[in-house]
Order: C-alpha cells, then structure tokens, then sequence
C-alpha cells in the first residue's frame, strides 16, 4: 500500500470566506471534540518543525490550524496528514500558546470516523505474526471506528 | 529472603513478542528483592490514549484495571502498580490523573461500571525507571557484578515517557533518569539528541517504509555519536528501531545496523544474569550477541 | 462643631449620571434636610462654571460645608477643594460622593433603584461630613540631592540630566564600571554607531561632573524614609585595591598568573584575576576577585582554619610588586556609606535568558550563544578583535543560524511577552556577520519581523538588499550537533515545507528578563515588580516613570526592555520628575493622617505592628503610641486594630464612619 508520492493539499489557489469562520459549526465541532481554541494559534510554526511525521505529510501540522481558521474544514478532510499524524505529543508540549495539536488531529479524524469510515483496512495488515500487539492495537484505534 | 510483592501491568506485547522485555524486569526486581506479580483479570491498556474530549469510552478500560489495582493492593499492602511498557505506563497514568482532574468523568465512569467498586483515586501509577529510583540508583551499584564498561549506550526515551507534561518521569527536553540509571550500571553512556524523538509508532502497521526512515535518521544518529546500542523502554519503540532497520538497510545504502537492548536486558546484564531465559536474544533482529559478548 | 449649613452640588456628567440617575429628585430630597440650606445640580461640575457655581454658592449663602455628587474622588477632589478654598471655605470641609462610579453607572438597567442609591450615598457623605474639622496640610523639608541606582545608558543619562539640573546626583552601579548592556554591544541599530563612541563621552562627563558622586563596584543596602527625605545606606563592595592610589595602569594584570573566564565577555573572553573591565573602564580602576585570586583565597582558607601553616608562608604578589603607588593591599576594603536624598531613579536595565535554559536549541554546546554573547565576538574591543570565531575550535564559521523568539512570545513554556529588541538585533548583527565575513552563509529563522521604530524597517530592507541575510519564516524546533556541525531542524510555513540546514554556529534571541537582584531591591525600595524582574509603574500609559512610592522613579529597560533610543528618553523624563519634587523647597503633604489620643493610649503597640510605613513609634518614657506625620499615609490601618480607638485618621474617626454606615444600610 505504499510509496505515494505526496502531492501538494490545496488544488485551488482561491478560497472564499463565506462566514465568519467563528460560526462555523464544523470548526465548532472540533473544537468541541478536542477541547482546544483554535484561534489561539500564532502560526509560530514550532509544532511542524519539531514534528517527526512533518517530512511525509501533504500539509503541515501548522498549516492545519490555519485552514481551521479560516473556517476550511472541507479541504482538510481531502488531507492526508491527520492519518500522517504519530500522536506523539511533541507539537503538544512545544506550543506556546498549550494548543494540544494531537488532540485536533484526532478531532479531524473522528470527523470522519464517526461516519463509519476505515482508514485501514484490518484484513489487509500484513506481518501479522511479527507485529507486536500494541502496533496493531493503536494503530486500529486511531485509525478505525 | 522473602520478597517484597509489588502490583506489576505486563500489558500484552510483554507475553509475546517482547518476552526478553518481561523476563529481564522480572528477573532484576526480584534481585532487588521484589516479585513483581501481575494483576490478576488485567485487560489491554489500548495502548494509545483517547484524545477526543467528548467521549469517556476510550478510559473505561483503563480505570477497569485501576479499579482492579485498587482492590489488590489491599491484599498486597502497597499501592504502586508498576508497568514497564512505555504504552502501558502512559495510558495508565493518564487515566488516572484524567479521572482525578475531571470528576465529573470520574463519576460517570463508577456508575457505568456499577459491578465493580468506585475507583477512588489510591493507585500510584509508576513506570519501572521510577520505581528504580525510589529504590535508590546507588543501592542499585551494589548488585552490579559484571560493570558494562566500555559498553556505548545510546539512552532512548521514546515520547511516552516524557509526553504530555503530566505523565513525564523526568525533564521532558533533557531528562537525565535513564542515563544515570546507565552510569550505575557502569556503562558508558553517549550524548544522543535524537533521545526523546518518536519513532514512528503505529504507522509501523501500514507505512513502513515512513518508520524505516524514522529508523534511518536515529540509528544514523546514533552511530555518528559513537553508540554501541542504543536503550529503550517501549517494545513498540524496540520493533521500530530494531525491525525496521531491514527495511531502512534496503533502502539506504551503507547504512550500518546497530542491536537494540531494553534497558532492563542491560540491568540484567550488569547483575550477572546473562541466561537466555531472562534476555531472550533470539527476539531481536539485530543480534546484540557480538557487542554484548564480554558479558554473555 | 458640626455643620449646619451644608451646600450639595449634584452633577450631571452630561449624559453620565443623568442618563440613569434623577438627578432634579435627588436635588429635591438632599434639600428637605435640615443642615442643608443649598441643593442643586449643573451639568458639569468639574468644568469653569461648574467651579464658579461652588465658589459663588460658598459666600452667597455661607456655606460651612460642602458635598459634591460627582464621578470618583480620585479624579475631581482636588479640584472641589481648591474652588472652595479659593472662596475662603477649608477644603477639608468638602467631600464626595460618588454617585457616578457607584450608583449610575453600575445600575444603567434600572434608574428607580440608581436614583435610590444616589440618594442614599449623599446622605451617608453628609453625615461623614458634619463631623470634619477644617485642616491645614503639612509641610515636609526636601532634600535636594538625588540617587540614581544603575549606571547603564539610562541611568547615565539621568544622573547627567541631574547634574546638569544642579542637583548633586550619586550614581550607583553594580558593575566595577558604569556602561552597562550598551557597553558590551559591538555596533547600534538602525545607526550601526559604535556604542562605546557614542557612550564614553557620557562615562567621561559623570566622572567629572562637579555635581556627580560615582559609587562604582557597589550596591545600596537599605533605604529609609520618605519623599523628599531618604536616607540611603550604600555598600561599597570589597575591591582589595586602594582606589584612591590606583591609576589604571594595568601593570598587574599583565604580570597575574590567573586567568578565568570574563563576566564582561559573558564567558567569551577571559580576565586575570586582578582585572579592570577594559581600557574604556569608567571608573579606570583594578579589582581583585576574591573567588579565583590564589593569594586571597589562601588567607582566606587560613582565617577559616582549613589551613594551618606552621611558618609564614609568601603567597603571590606578582601584582603588588609592580604597582609603583602601592595601591594593592589585599586587604578588605568594604564599606557602608550613607547619603541622605530627596529622590531616587531606579534604571537597574535588564538580563536576556542563557542559552542553557533551552536544551532543545543546544543550549549546552559551545557554538550555541545567546545575542548578547554573540555580541562580544563582534566588537571590534573584544576577545577576537570583531571576528566572530566558533568559541569550540576558534574557526571563522561559514554558515550562521540566527533564532528568533527563544522563549518570548511563549506563555506556556517561557514568557507571555515579546522582548521588543530581538528582532532589531539579530538584524543587525547578520548584518555585522555579513561585514566580518561576507563569504559567510546567514539564515535569520523569524516569526514575525518587529521593526516598529524611526528607520527600523528601512534597516530590515538593507539586510536583504545589501547583505544579502536570509529570511526564513518560521520557528526553529530543534538544534542539535552532528560531527562538528550544528543540524537545524526549522520549518518554512510560507512555502510549507520542513527546513533542516546544517550551521557552524547557532545565535539564540533569547527572552530579557529584569536584572539578577532587582527584586530584592524593590523590596527595599518597597516598589513592585513582576514575576519576571519588571518594575511596576503606577500608570502603563499615562505615568510610566512614576511608581506608587512618592520620590521613586524608574527609567529605562528596569520598567521593560527597551532600545537605548528610549531607555535614553526616559532617564530624561524620570529627572523631569524628579525635579517637579525636588525644586520645591517644602512638600505639601495632605493633613488626612493618624492622629493619637494620648489620654486613651495605652501604648500596648499594635497599632505600630500594622503599619506597613513604619510611621508608628511607641515613646518609651510616656508608653503612648507617636505618629511620624511625614512618614505616615493616612491608610488607617492602625485604627482599624486599636482596641480603644486612640488612633484615628482625622475626618474618618469612628463616629463618622459608624454614621456613614448606618445611612447606607438602612434598608427601604
């Protein structure tokens, strides 16, 4: 399942703002499931530069708190980096403004989760016999209904 | 002499793929003079922790075995529940201060699991590297038999341990617990930057060749600053570091593999016990037995 | 004897009051009292008419008392008791009542229940009123002479200012030299002027000021007293050299054997250990460390009885032997001097954060520095001549990493607040890299460029036109080393992509701080400060020099981090102050202080724990407690805790208190 090339997120060069992105429910609903403000964000850029995964994701950690803010949840759900993200906190505990990022990206992931949706497929998952357990464990928890 | 019973959480990867990790932190408790026995009815941690804030299904599991853990230290006199698996340390340790912190979660969760008795927040979740240094590391310099000097290490946190601020054993950007714990058992322990980086964790399931680069640049790494192995805590870390340097070989040529060792293979080492039926070498796929033969 | 006839004067603050209080109704109830004979209201007191209103009111209908029903006393009391003083009535004869701050504005939902209350709060001030006695204000003597404690570019300034202003000035600095943080810095922005140029001609003039007393190498100890009359204690710390003989040769320090790192070089560079701090020293003094000079630790170790020599032993005095005045004696010269003055500045400047602090920069390696140790390597004065060499290997390096924001801008993990200069110094100082060594790669890792000051943005735009400096957007995660190179893990969130570029050294723009020791010293001062070492001023827009200690001033980088452009315009502004105080030749002080009843003191002495002025004495012969009316401001704290009301604050004694209270509780 492997080696994508990791092309470019946005694919149109403009957005339209049609609301204030404060009212928007859907960035209303993440921030309700991940319990973080947002708007706090300065776009300081530290949570991508000390991010493990950043190097392999299509747009970065901190790039994702400004689609949010500008109310664009849509395009971050066409996204690869929420399912990119390792959860491992370092974006969380570098942020100057406390924002916990790992909490947001599963926010984004639950967005479509809760709609039923496998990122990954259970059956497929190959060296079974070898995978330790909480490999699979954790995987099929961020990744799975 | 009678050992001390302390409350231990194997979690599931100890009782398979990670046996040398289970075996060496048995073995060296008990020659501290604790047996470690495992709490009965444990489940699975889950291994990674619910973020979503709007949900408490994702800590039921966890404050289930806290409740256990309850209970049976009633029976063992102590309230520490040790676990040595990095995962398993921090979901434990999360719920419980989750659950202290929001109450109203806490309260919820007791009514859900109506069959079992309140949680009541008695547990002291601790990972194996501060148990140890509430034993005291210079009491642990007295049952070195076998100093690992000349012996490179590499320390490797891992983010479990560190990450978030409330569940971290030391300081989260220079942590200094393991490295001591090293400097007792005598080897020689290495300036490694990369110490508290992640290594890819799950992604190890599906995208391999994401943790084989992760691989690459740690191992790289720590073979620039002149490590002989480097030390971890976390089996899922282990495998990352240690499995996936096939792929990271193929994929870069002239890379150099480098064996991986739990920390506890190494106290069990420095204590003597060299048997396989504590190190269970054949579990690794880089195989330390060349470095580690001084001691073997 | 109280007062019969009282004029009230309700004000409608235009819409401000009237907008929610019936101010006719109120006029109208106040005037069917008995002791009022005047009740009326006008749109605006505090204005012309307003005043010629009370002013004519008091002789036309001869007025013994007066209430104003107006906005907070802290805005317009002085203004009612001058208008009644200048129609013949003591001023402590007219009150308050705030009907604006505490019945309009906070009730504007409900004009029946703030009419109520305005009612109410007029009554209660009147029968506070009735019992006050007419009062003359005292007169404190000023000392004409002034402090300033820190000796940087700020506190030069105003101890220059001072001087110049006739007033004799002390001058205290910490330091062996005065100069401070603009002594240390190899060129300024946007100018690029050598500081030391621009600084020594002012060094030079407080040497030599007639009106200017240097206390160099030293630190006030205690401070007494009040506005106008503060008794400083002033330690002069132990130099082990006779400074008066001392000429600054510098014969011995080419002859110590003992060289140790340099606090002026902030471990750059290195000093022996009798040292002055450079050729530009003000004063030109040499100094023995005690901590690293063997002579002075041997006697030192010898007078504790660690060492027991069995014959006298000659330690070192390489330096002495070649000093022709004999200055060095090494014996302990510390002092205590005491000087009395009228007012202080404090301009005790400001810290930046060290590169240890921030282990995930590589704050530890040796390459790694923070701007102002960078800042040595560039000065053309310091340890390498003005070409920056990797402190590890002494090699020029050919790339340079600049980080902006290390630890500013940072609630969670450092300080909330930005630290205003950075962005302007790392500017410059790639610039300054770029003029040592132009083959030299420079990236400069910003979040946002803070350039807000006269010519700083056209000083931006030169570092990318003329010098070509790198700009990167974005903050920098991780620094660490890799065989002799320093990997930069950054990001670019412009283009969005992760940075990573390998650097031969790392210059940290870490957070300023107040300086080490200022909170102590505010605590002598009895001045606040912040949790970060600021000092507090009284007004962040309106008074910023002032602190709410009368006589106390604070100028420059000590009240926050600031350029010299304004550290120097405040040290101005702080004499300005200053003089307003220090040209009078009394101070008025508000008569409104404790007052004793000695028939009824028992001098059992609480009243002198509670007071945080120290302006209660217990006189021993007669056992009755004594107000210090100088000292004393009238908080009423002392009357609060005696047990027999033998202390009371004049016009608040108990009686009227009690009436006061009584009015406003009445329930309707």
């Amino acid at each position: 399942m492997f080696e994508y090339k990791i092309l470019r997120l946005v694919k149109e060069m403009k957005y339209t703002i049609k609301k204030d992105p404060h009212q928007d429910e859907r960035v209303q609903e993440i921030i309700e499931i991940s319990g973080q403000n947002i708007f706090l964000c300065y776009q300081c850029g530290r949570c991508s530069s000390g991010c493990p995964m950043a190097e392999f994701m299509d747009v970065l950690p901190s790039q994702v708190f400004m689609f949010l803010q500008e109310g664009d949840v849509d395009t971050l759900l066409n996204a690869k980096t929420p399912w990119i993200c390792a959860a491992c906190f370092t974006c969380t505990v570098r942020c100057p403004v406390g924002l916990d990022l790992a909490a947001v990206m599963e926010a984004i992931r639950e967005l479509q989760l809760r709609k039923n949706y496998d990122y990954i497929d259970p059956y497929k998952v190959e060296e079974r016999n070898i995978l330790p357990p909480i490999a699979l464990v954790s995987n099929f928890r961020k990744f799975t209904p | 002499m009678s050992l001390k019973k302390i409350m231990f959480y194997p979690g599931c990867t100890l009782k398979g793929v990670a046996k040398n990790l289970e075996d060496s932190t048995l073995a060296t408790a008990r020659e501290l003079g604790y047996e470690f026995v495992e709490l009965p009815d444990w489940t699975c941690c889950g291994a990674v922790y619910g973020l979503a804030q709007d949900s408490v299904k994702f800590t039921i599991a966890n404050v289930r075995n806290l409740i256990k853990a309850q209970k049976y230290s009633e029976e063992i006199g102590d309230n520490r529940l040790v676990a040595v698996c990095s995962m398993c340390y921090n979901n434990l340790r999360r719920a419980h201060l989750d659950v202290m912190k929001n109450r109203d979660k806490l309260h919820t969760l007791n009514i859900f699991m109506d069959e079992e008795p309140d949680y009541r927040g008695e547990i002291n979740v601790q990972h194996y590297l501060q148990f140890l240094k509430g034993y005291g590391f210079d009491r642990i310099a007295e049952k070195v038999k076998k100093p690992l000097k000349g012996l490179k290490v590499a320390p490797y946190y891992g983010c479990l341990l560190l990450r978030p601020e409330e569940v971290a054993i030391d300081d989260r950007e220079d942590p200094h617990i393991l490295e001591d714990l090293l400097e007792i058992l005598g080897a020689e322990v290495v300036d490694y930057p990369l110490k508290n980086e992640c290594c890819g964790s799950y992604h190890t399931v599906d995208k391999r060749e994401f943790v084989a680069e992760r691989t690459y640049k740690l191992v790289s790494i720590a073979r620039e600053v002149d490590a002989d192995v480097i030390s971890t805590s976390c089996p899922l870390c282990f495998f990352n570091l240690d499995r996936r340097q096939e792929i990271a070989a193929v994929r870069h040529k002239g890379f150099k593999k480098m064996p991986i060792l739990y920390f506890t293979q190494l106290m069990a080492l420095a204590f003597g016990l060299n048997g396989n039926e504590v190190l269970h070498l054949e579990q690794h796929y880089v195989s330390p037995k060349e470095v580690l033969a001084p001691w073997l | 004897m109280a007062m019969k006839r009282i004029g009230v004067f309700i004000c409608h603050c235009g819409r401000n009051i009237a907008g929610s209080v019936d101010v006719k109704r109120v006029a109208e109830e106040i005037g069917n009292r008995e002791d009022v004979v005047l009740s009326t209201t006008y749109i605006f007191m505090c204005s012309e008419p307003g005043q010629k209103l009370i002013e004519e009111s008091i002789k036309k209908y001869n007025l013994d008392g007066v209430v104003v029903a107006n906005c907070s006393p802290t805005l317009h009391e002085k203004t009612m008791r001058n208008a009644a003083a200048r129609a013949g009535l003591n001023p402590y004869r007219v009150e308050i009542a705030n009907i604006r701050e505490w019945a309009a504005w906070p009730h504007e939902d409900n004009p029946e229940a703030a009419t109520r209350k305005a009612i109410r709060i007029i009554n209660a001030t009147i029968e506070k009123l009735k019992a006050n006695a007419s009062l003359e204000p005292i007169e404190v003597p000023v000392t004409r002479r002034a402090l300033v404690i820190g000796g940087g570019v700020s506190g030069i300034q105003a101890a220059l200012d001072l001087a110049d202003a006739g007033i004799e000035t002390i001058l205290v600095e910490k330091e062996p030299s005065i100069g401070g943080n603009m002594f240390r810095l190899s060129e300024t922005f946007p100018t690029l002027d050598c500081p030391q140029c621009i600084l020594t001609p002012k060094m030079n003039d407080v040497a030599q000021h007639p009106n200017i007393k240097l206390y160099a190498y030293s630190e006030v100890e205690s401070v007494e007293g009040y506005m106008g009359n503060f008794k400083v204690r002033i330690k002069k710390k132990s130099t082990f050299v006779d400074w008066d003989k001392c000429t600054g040769c510098g014969e011995c320090l080419r002859v110590c054997p003992i060289s140790v790192k340099s606090e002026y070089d902030l471990g750059m560079g290195e000093r022996k250990a009798i040292y002055i701090v450079n050729e530009q020293a003000v004063p030109l003094k040499a100094l023995i460390d005690e901590n690293s000079c063997i002579r002075l630790q041997f006697e030192k170790k010898v007078r504790e009885g660690k060492i027991k020599p069995k014959k006298a032993v000659k330690i070192c005095s390489k330096c002495a032997d070649v000093c022709e005045p004999n200055a060095i004696h090494f014996k302990n010269n510390e002092e205590i001097v005491e000087e009395e003055v009228g007012a202080i500045i404090v301009a005790t400047g400001f810290e930046v954060m060290p590169a240890e602090s921030f282990p995930e920069l590589g704050g530890k390696y040796p390459d790694v520095l923070t701007a102002l140790q960078f800042e040595r390597l560039l000065a053309p004065s310091g340890p390498t001549a003005g070409v920056p060499r990797r402190p590890s290997d002494g090699k020029v390096p050919e790339s340079i990493a600049f980080i902006h924001c290390v630890g500013s801008r940072d609630p969670q993990n450092g300080v909330p607040y930005c630290s205003r200069i950075c962005c302007m110094y790392t500017i410059k100082q790639a610039i300054l890299v770029k003029h040592a060594l132009p083959n030299t790669a420079v990236y400069d890792f910003y979040i946002d460029i803070r350039s807000n000051g006269k010519g700083y943005e056209e000083f931006y735009h030169r570092a990318k036109e003329e010098y070509g400096v790198n700009f990167i957007r974005g903050k920098v995660s991780k620094v660490y080393k890799v065989g002799d190179k320093y990997r930069v893990q950054g990001v670019d969130t412009l283009t969005g992509r992760i940075i990573e570029v390998d650097v031969d050294m790392v210059i940290l723009a870490t957070a300023a701080k107040g300086s080490t020791g200022v909170k102590e010293l505010a605590k002598k001062l009895r001045i606040p400060y912040d949790e970060w070492g600021w000092l507090k001023e009284t007004h962040l827009k309106l008074r910023p020099l002032e602190t709410p200690v009368g006589g106390v001033f604070i100028a420059g980088a000590a009240q926050f981090v600031k350029d010299i452009t304004d550290s120097v315009s405040q040290g101005s502004g702080a004499v300005a102050k200053a003089m307003a105080l220090l040209s009078k030749p009394q101070l008025e002080k508000d008569p409104l202080l404790a007052r004793v009843d000695t028939e009824i003191c028992a001098g059992c002495g609480r009243c002198k724990d509670q007071c945080a002025y120290g302006a209660i004495n217990i006189d021993p012969v007669r056992h009755v407690a004594v107000v210090n009316e100088a000292l004393c401001e009238g908080c009423g704290a002392c009357s609060a805790n005696c047990p027999t009301t033998a202390i009371q604050v004049v016009n608040f004694k108990k009686g009227q208190i009690i009436r006061a209270v009584d009015v406003l509780a009445e329930v309707f």
